[in-house]
């Protein structure tokens, strides 16, 4: 059997020689639905014409993420015997010198260069991957992601891909599971389950058919890990879901997908035919008599749907109902009541990496507890925004200042968002904890599936709060009258406050609220709604009580406790807010300092945005004494 | 209508747990889910109207009325968010004189909330078809939508 292997592993690597001539150079374009976005398929068009123009020779490859959103496009350039040289913030135009300069010629355009990866590059360009975006990562999850074409499996093969499938097939299923026990590894989705005991858990009950799912609904509002995965390394999440078939006894997996991912599905439908036709899926894998098949169900947009039983509810063609306590686990009763293993993308997709690697091996990585790695979507308020991937136990603070290269245009930092609407923010004196599942659920936060959004002095904690609850509000499947009425009274509350009609008692409200959605919640949905709103009120009391106490909004956000005012003395009257608001409030002529008619401003923000940075004639106010004088059209009294 | 719906369902069984993957080929091929359809599925299935529309209504995917030409998606996830994204939001209801969720009467634009687009670094960001707007302020509303359609 792994003969068998060893000739397709053979093959593989035959047929990229011939695929590939390394003779020539390579051009790499990031092509992942960030990198799409910010005009990558323009780029790889450019280039392409270009060097048919040049009748110049060289590979053009588009692969997945990785990871520095914020540099996009991203072409990366090797050249025979060279490293590879990254540019960013590549447009059509810049490809085109790119190609001129350094694909066809030896310039490397130290000046559009973002640095090399490896050893032995130019003096005067960066290495990335000893620099501060990489020195602190370790990719082990996304080690494919931006590195190979995602739809060639023999690139995958090539990188050790289906070994750690073909190594397991030749394993007793009992041994698996002791390899993954041995690892620690702990389930990506949220929760941070042990895997291990959630595969035994499935292997024991004697069943005619069980099922794997991969959970890849990627509920969080702020995230994109998942996604990137999946277009980026589709065959090891595959790869990973056929040994979790083999070990359980299941011949059927189902691939659980966000809607609004259209990229995701193509490569997944691509990877599934392709490993299909080496006898890696399908009928009696590698010879070995095992079955295994995997469908794709698309989600259809139900944030509910993420949770196990939804989940199921969702495949057999209902509504995304958690199902009622007393409920049977999944593990046993689960898709048409058979025994079901339902794991996150990037729980399947390290399997095969601990099974050819070795649990030794992962337990080196991360913490004792939470051995391994994670990813995070690291957005918001951050100079650099990406896809990371660090070891568990990495203080917070090193993925802020370092990978995320700080905070957006030098603004001070106010807090770190894990865990989506289920999780909690993390103030300043909390940066230098640990990420790892423990030590953030005690702080009042979670590690969740890896959105991390940073948030700077210019948000506001109320409307955070608020933003996630009107999430959940939206999102309960409405079963639970606690989880129901308990974020609809609980959103209220903060509607109330952020638009200066809170009211001495209210945070007391809030945290009663909490409690009771806490209690009487059958699903983890609203078990975990409350949290955004507990960790701000914990962190952040003095925020609520501003808005409640003296309708201040300290970040200047809430729209109904701030007005915007234009200073007289500061004014040049230049005309551009006037011309610029889009609802004629702002009066004024030559010479003569602008004003704003209070009634008729809406607070769209555009003349705050207009009024050129020399002047910052246009300023916003807040408070009782400046709302109280706004409506007496006397603002300037103050 | 009838022979998009009829050639949407063309490849199915007619197997209870088919609903929603019905309802996603209707609506690809139509842009929305006509009455008819529901009435179709729910035959093909041998299920009655009322589950088929009980299951439909769930999902925020699905749309029981024809939709613009163009959708205009704003992203509001978390980092959109964070980043001014409802003030964006406001600026293009205001142009389009419609309300989240709604279609312009001339049925060119209909604008939507979404969740993150996977584009945070551009945040805030609006989508319009494949194309996607980043770093918005709200004043560029106008352009979005004139961007989006040559005819605004
Ligand atoms: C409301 C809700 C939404 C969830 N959404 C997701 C999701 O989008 N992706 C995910 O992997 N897990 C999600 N989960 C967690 C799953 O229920 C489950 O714990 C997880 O998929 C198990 O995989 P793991 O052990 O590999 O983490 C959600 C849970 C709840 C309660
Ligand atoms: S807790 Fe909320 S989302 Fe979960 S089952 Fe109850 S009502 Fe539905
Ligand atoms: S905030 Fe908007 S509506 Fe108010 S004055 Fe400025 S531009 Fe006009
Ligand atoms: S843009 Fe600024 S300086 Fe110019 S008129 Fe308006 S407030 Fe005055
Ligand atoms: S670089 Fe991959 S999503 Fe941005
Ligand atoms: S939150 Fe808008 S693109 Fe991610």
């Amino acid at each position: 059997m792994i003969q068998k292997f060893d000739t397709i592993e053979k093959e593989a690597l035959e047929a990229l020689e011939k695929e590939q001539n390394n003779d020539i150079p390579q051009i790499y374009v990031g092509c992942a639905t960030c990198g799409n976005a910010t005009g990558a398929q323009s780029v790889v068009q450019t280039i392409k014409n270009k060097l048919k123009k040049e009748d110049f020779k060289a590979e053009i490859k588009e692969v997945g993420c990785i990871g520095m959103c914020f540099a996009e496009v991203l072409v990366d350039v090797i050249k025979p015997g060279q490293p590879r040289v990254s540019y960013h913030g590549v447009t059509p135009e810049i490809a085109e010198e790119i190609v001129e300069s350094y694909v066809i010629n030896d310039d490397h355009r130290p000046d559009l260069a973002l640095g090399y990866f490896g050893e032995g590059g130019p003096e005067d360009v960066e290495r990335i991957d000893a620099g501060d975006v990489f020195k602190n990562q370790q990719r082990v999850i996304l080690k494919n992601c931006g590195v190979i074409d995602p739809e060639n499996i023999n690139e995958y093969i090539a990188r050790g891909g289906y070994r750690g499938l073909a190594e397991a097939l030749e394993m007793k299923q009992e041994d698996i599971i002791g390899v993954l026990k041995d690892s620690g590894l702990r389930g990506r989705g949220g929760a941070g389950f042990p895997a291990g005991r959630k595969w035994e858990s499935c292997l024991k009950p004697q069943a005619d058919q069980k099922y794997v799912i991969c959970n890849a609904d990627e509920g969080d509002p702020g995230a994109f890990m998942d996604r990137s995965v999946l277009e980026g390394d589709p065959h090891s999440v595959i790869e990973g879901m056929i040994i979790a078939g083999y070990t359980i006894g299941s011949s059927k997996g189902y691939f659980y997908v966000r809607a609004e991912y259209p990229l995701a599905i193509k490569r997944l439908r691509r990877a599934i035919a392709q490993a299909k036709e080496k006898n890696l899926l399908g009928e009696n894998i590698l010879g070995t008599g095992f079955n295994f098949e995997l469908e794709i169900f698309q989600g259809a947009g139900a944030f509910v749907c993420g949770e196990s039983t939804a989940l199921v509810m969702s495949i057999e063609g209902n509504r995304g109902w958690p199902k009622p306590l007393p409920r049977p686990r999944t593990t046993e009763e689960g898709l048409w009541g058979k025994p079901t293993l339902l794991n996150n993308v990037k729980t399947f997709s390290v399997v095969p990496q601990i099974l050819s690697k070795g649990a030794e091996w992962f337990r080196g990585i991360g913490t004792e507890g939470s051995p391994g790695t994670a990813v995070f979507a690291l957005t918001g308020k951050i100079n650099r925004s990406g896809l990371i991937e660090v070891p568990m136990g990495i203080e917070l603070d090193k993925i802020i200042h370092e990978i995320g290269g700080g905070i957006l245009d030098d603004r001070k930092f106010k807090a770190v968002q894990t865990g989506g609407p289920s999780g909690g923010c993390l103030p300043e004196d909390k940066l230098h904890l640990s990420v790892d599942f423990d030590t953030l659920l005690e702080a009042g936060s979670m590690m969740g599936s890896g959105g991390m959004v940073v948030i700077d002095e210019t948000t506001c904690m109320v409307d955070v709060a608020r933003y996630f609850l009107d999430f959940t509000f939206e999102e309960s499947c409405g079963q639970c009258v606690p989880c129901r009425q308990g974020t609809q009274q609980m959103l209220e509350v903060l509607n109330d406050i952020c638009e200066g009609r809170g009211r001495e008692g209210d945070i007391e409200h809030l945290l009663e609220l909490g409690d009771a959605i806490i209690k009487g919640s059958i699903c983890g949905l609203g078990q975990t709604a409350p949290n955004p709103v507990l960790s701000t009120i914990q962190y952040f009391q003095d925020e609520y009580e501003a808005h409640i106490k003296d309708h201040t909004c300290p970040a200047l956000v809430c729209k109904n406790l701030i007005v915007y005012h234009i200073d007289e003395e500061k004014c040049t009257a230049c005309g551009r807010c006037r011309k610029a608001c889009p609802v004629e409030a702002i009066s004024g002529e030559k010479k003569v300092p602008h004003k704003i008619d209070q009634e008729l401003c809406t607070k769209c923000g555009i003349c705050f945005q207009e009024c050129p940075e020399r002047f910052s004639a246009v300023e916003r106010l807040t408070g009782k004494e400046n709302l109280a004088a706004a409506a007496r059209g006397r603002l300037t009294d103050v | 209508m009838q022979e998009q719906t009829s050639k949407a369902l063309s490849n199915f069984e007619g197997k209870p747990n088919e609903v929603i993957p019905m309802l996603q080929a209707v609506q690809d091929e139509t842009g929305y889910l006509p009455e008819e359809a529901i009435r179709d599925i729910a035959d093909l299935i041998g299920i009655p109207e009322s589950k088929v529309y009980g299951t439909a209504t769930f999902y925020s995917q699905f749309y029981f009325s024809p939709r613009g030409k163009h959708s205009i998606k704003v992203c509001l996830g978390t980092a959109c968010h964070v980043r001014g994204g409802m003030q964006v939001m406001d600026a293009l209801e205001r142009e389009l004189g419609i309300k989240a969720g709604e279609t312009t009467a001339d049925f060119k634009f209909n604008l939507e909330r979404v969740n993150c687009v996977g584009s945070c670094a551009l945040a805030p960001v609006v989508m319009v078809g494949d194309n996607v707007f980043g770093r918005l302020v709200p004043k560029q509303a106008k352009e979005v939508l004139e961007k989006s359609d040559p005819e605004v």
